[in-house]
């Protein structure tokens, strides 16, 4: 053989284990979600068969979700909004605290502003589930318990050191000059940080939005510990409570599950672009 | 997290000089400043500092120890974390390393590839954990469907064994969370400027020789770091375990973290849960230490 036809040879191989990996990448990413689906589209009864692919699929599942007509899903649209609000709020409570810690620090400069950052740091290693004994203790003490505000607290409290290193970062790169200019214009710290700062950081502010209202939305052990009443709950507690009683309608479980992961889907592939481009790709903790 | 990798080279990182004109705080500012930071450590003193005294106190009682060292389950834990910490978090961010530089690949369809890839980390990790948990039911899961269709033979009880089970919860992490890692990297390997490949090309190096004399040596330090947050964030990780093997069969794959909510809230001994959370201690304070201090060299930032 020839050197260029080995080399060409060589090509049509590489290409081939490229194709074959892809193939793999996808079958492996999907099989769990095509299980999902597949068992949405099933019936009671061939939940419990052996076949792979459904052979008399049904939208019934998703009917029962809508109508919310079976026990464990009677308050799905309740929870769909709980998780919603509570998303939304803690989301709005990170930007908020974030934006003022990282403008303290990066931009009025204060000496202690390295004890912040620490404070952040900290949190920011501590594993989340190793608080959830004290702070369920806490909350009980203070009569918050199955209060929707506890979950919250705790929510803001993990997202946002993340928000502050992403604000920092961000931040350093909008001049200081603006700032001094405004300043010699006679503008208070309040109005630099609300004409200035707010306005050049708001590609941040999409992404770490989007970041806090998913971590919100896809947190489950500290609304398990913390909310009881059912009307109360969070989807994610909801979906788990199936698996708490004796009989299991998966094909339901399923239908719920997919109708609560589509938000946060869209989320992430609307914001996929913004987020790689404001920050890093990698700009999310899942 | 982001890891922004900026590569340890003083003519492609832009240093960034502090403006010098550092204006002192005048009085007002002052004010604004402690305003301004107020809330952060309001949060930090009530949900964090308070929350991690309490639970010092909660588990300070020696006795609450031996109660936990005489429990048989407690040294099974331990044992599954580690393996858990191990196998599923090296082999995870090995197989993302590899699998970032598929990524790099030019053309349209390893693009599509990409975009179903990060379907597991878009999609919200409980609806995932509780389809993998039924998809691996020996009667009626998908897998073992599989198997009996294709082999008509009964797949094996994948999560009614104990190292099965364990291998089940190690499987469905690395499957959550693959692609975040991958992605992590890929930004890392686009920071590495093409020349540099080029180069090591015209010389004639194989594309093994250019992964291990530039890919590695350049993303080290960022591999370690993704190593020493994956491992902290696995040792926090209830999920995975919670509702995969839900601990069974027989309390046999639970991890630390599993394992205090347990003793916590379902045995209701608040003070022996704590204990078991803070008996973690001494495997996660070193990994902040050698986490800080790597960050600190500030080749990556988070």
């Amino acid at each position: 053989m020839s050197l260029a036809a080995r080399a060409r040879m060589n090509r049509w191989l590489m290409e081939l284990a490229a194709v074959l990996l892809g193939a793999l990448l996808v079958v492996w990413s999907l099989v769990p979600l095509y299980n999902m689906v597949r068992v949405a589209l099933q019936d009671k009864e061939e939940v419990f068969s052996s076949y792979v692919i459904p052979v008399a699929p049904t939208l019934h599942s998703f009917w029962t979700v809508f109508q919310e007509s079976y026990w464990l899903l009677a308050k799905f649209w309740g929870q769909m909004s709980n998780s919603f609000w509570i998303g939304v709020t803690v989301a709005g409570l990170t930007l908020t605290i974030g934006t003022l810690t990282s403008f303290t620090i990066g931009r009025l400069r204060i000496r202690q502003g390295w004890m912040l950052t620490n404070a952040a740091l900290l949190t920011y290693v501590i594993p989340m589930s190793f608080l959830a004994i004290p702070f369920y203790g806490i909350m009980g003490k203070y009569g918050m318990t199955d209060n929707p505000l506890a979950v919250i607290a705790v929510e803001v409290t993990f997202a946002t050191p993340y928000a502050i290193f992403i604000f920092r970062q961000y931040g350093a790169s909008i001049p200081y000059e603006l700032d001094e200019a405004a300043r010699i214009d006679g503008a208070s710290a309040p109005q630099i940080f609300l004409r200035i700062y707010l306005p050049l950081m708001a590609p941040a502010l999409v992404a770490i939005g989007t970041y806090a209202l998913l971590l919100s939305w896809n947190e489950y052990l500290y609304a398990f510990l913390l909310l009881s009443t059912d009307r109360k709950l969070t989807v994610p507690v909801g979906l788990g409570k199936f698996l708490n009683s004796d009989e299991a309608p998966w094909n339901y479980l399923m239908a719920a599950a997919i109708v609560y992961a589509i938000p946060p889907m869209v989320m992430y592939y609307a914001f996929r672009r913004r987020m790689s481009s404001g920050l890093t790709m990698g700009g999310i903790k899942g | 997290m982001a890891v922004t990798s900026t590569i340890d080279n003083p003519a492609l990182a832009p240093t960034q000089k502090r403006s010098a004109s550092w204006a002192r705080l005048t009085g007002s500012d002052r004010l604004w400043a402690l305003a301004f930071a107020m809330p952060y450590m309001a949060v930090f003193l009530a949900f964090v500092i308070y929350p991690i005294g309490y639970g010092l106190w909660l588990g300070s009682d020696p006795g609450t120890y031996r109660q936990l060292f005489s429990d048989p389950v407690y040294p099974s834990a331990v044992l599954n974390t580690l393996i858990y910490l191990l196998v599923a978090v090296n082999l995870k961010l090995f197989l993302a390393i590899l699998l970032s530089g598929f990524f790099m690949r030019k053309g349209w369809w390893t693009k599509g590839v990409l975009l179903i890839f990060i379907l597991p980390w878009a999609v919200p990790a409980i609806p995932s954990y509780i389809s993998i948990h039924w998809m691996l039911n020996s009667q009626w899961g998908l897998v073992n469907n599989v198997i009996w269709t294709l082999l008509q033979t009964d797949g094996p009880p994948w999560l009614d064994n104990a190292s099965l089970a364990l291998g089940s919860v190690i499987y469905a992490h690395i499957w959550k969370w693959l692609p975040f890692w991958t992605i992590i990297f890929l930004a890392g390997r686009m920071a590495i400027p093409p020349e540099l490949y080029e180069a090591g090309k015209v010389d004639g190096a194989s594309s093994l020789d250019l992964f291990v004399h530039i890919t590695v040596p350049l993303l080290g330090g960022l591999y370690l770091v993704c190593t020493l947050l994956s491992t902290i964030w696995a040792l926090g990780d209830f999920n995975a375990v919670r509702f995969i093997s839900g601990g069974g069969p027989a309390l046999s794959t639970h991890v630390l973290a599993t394992l205090g909510i347990r003793n916590a809230f379902e045995i209701g001994n608040p003070a022996l849960g704590m204990a078991t959370v803070l008996s973690a201690l001494p495997l996660l304070i070193p990994l902040v230490i050698l986490l800080m201090r790597q960050l600190k060299k500030g080749q990556v930032q988070l």
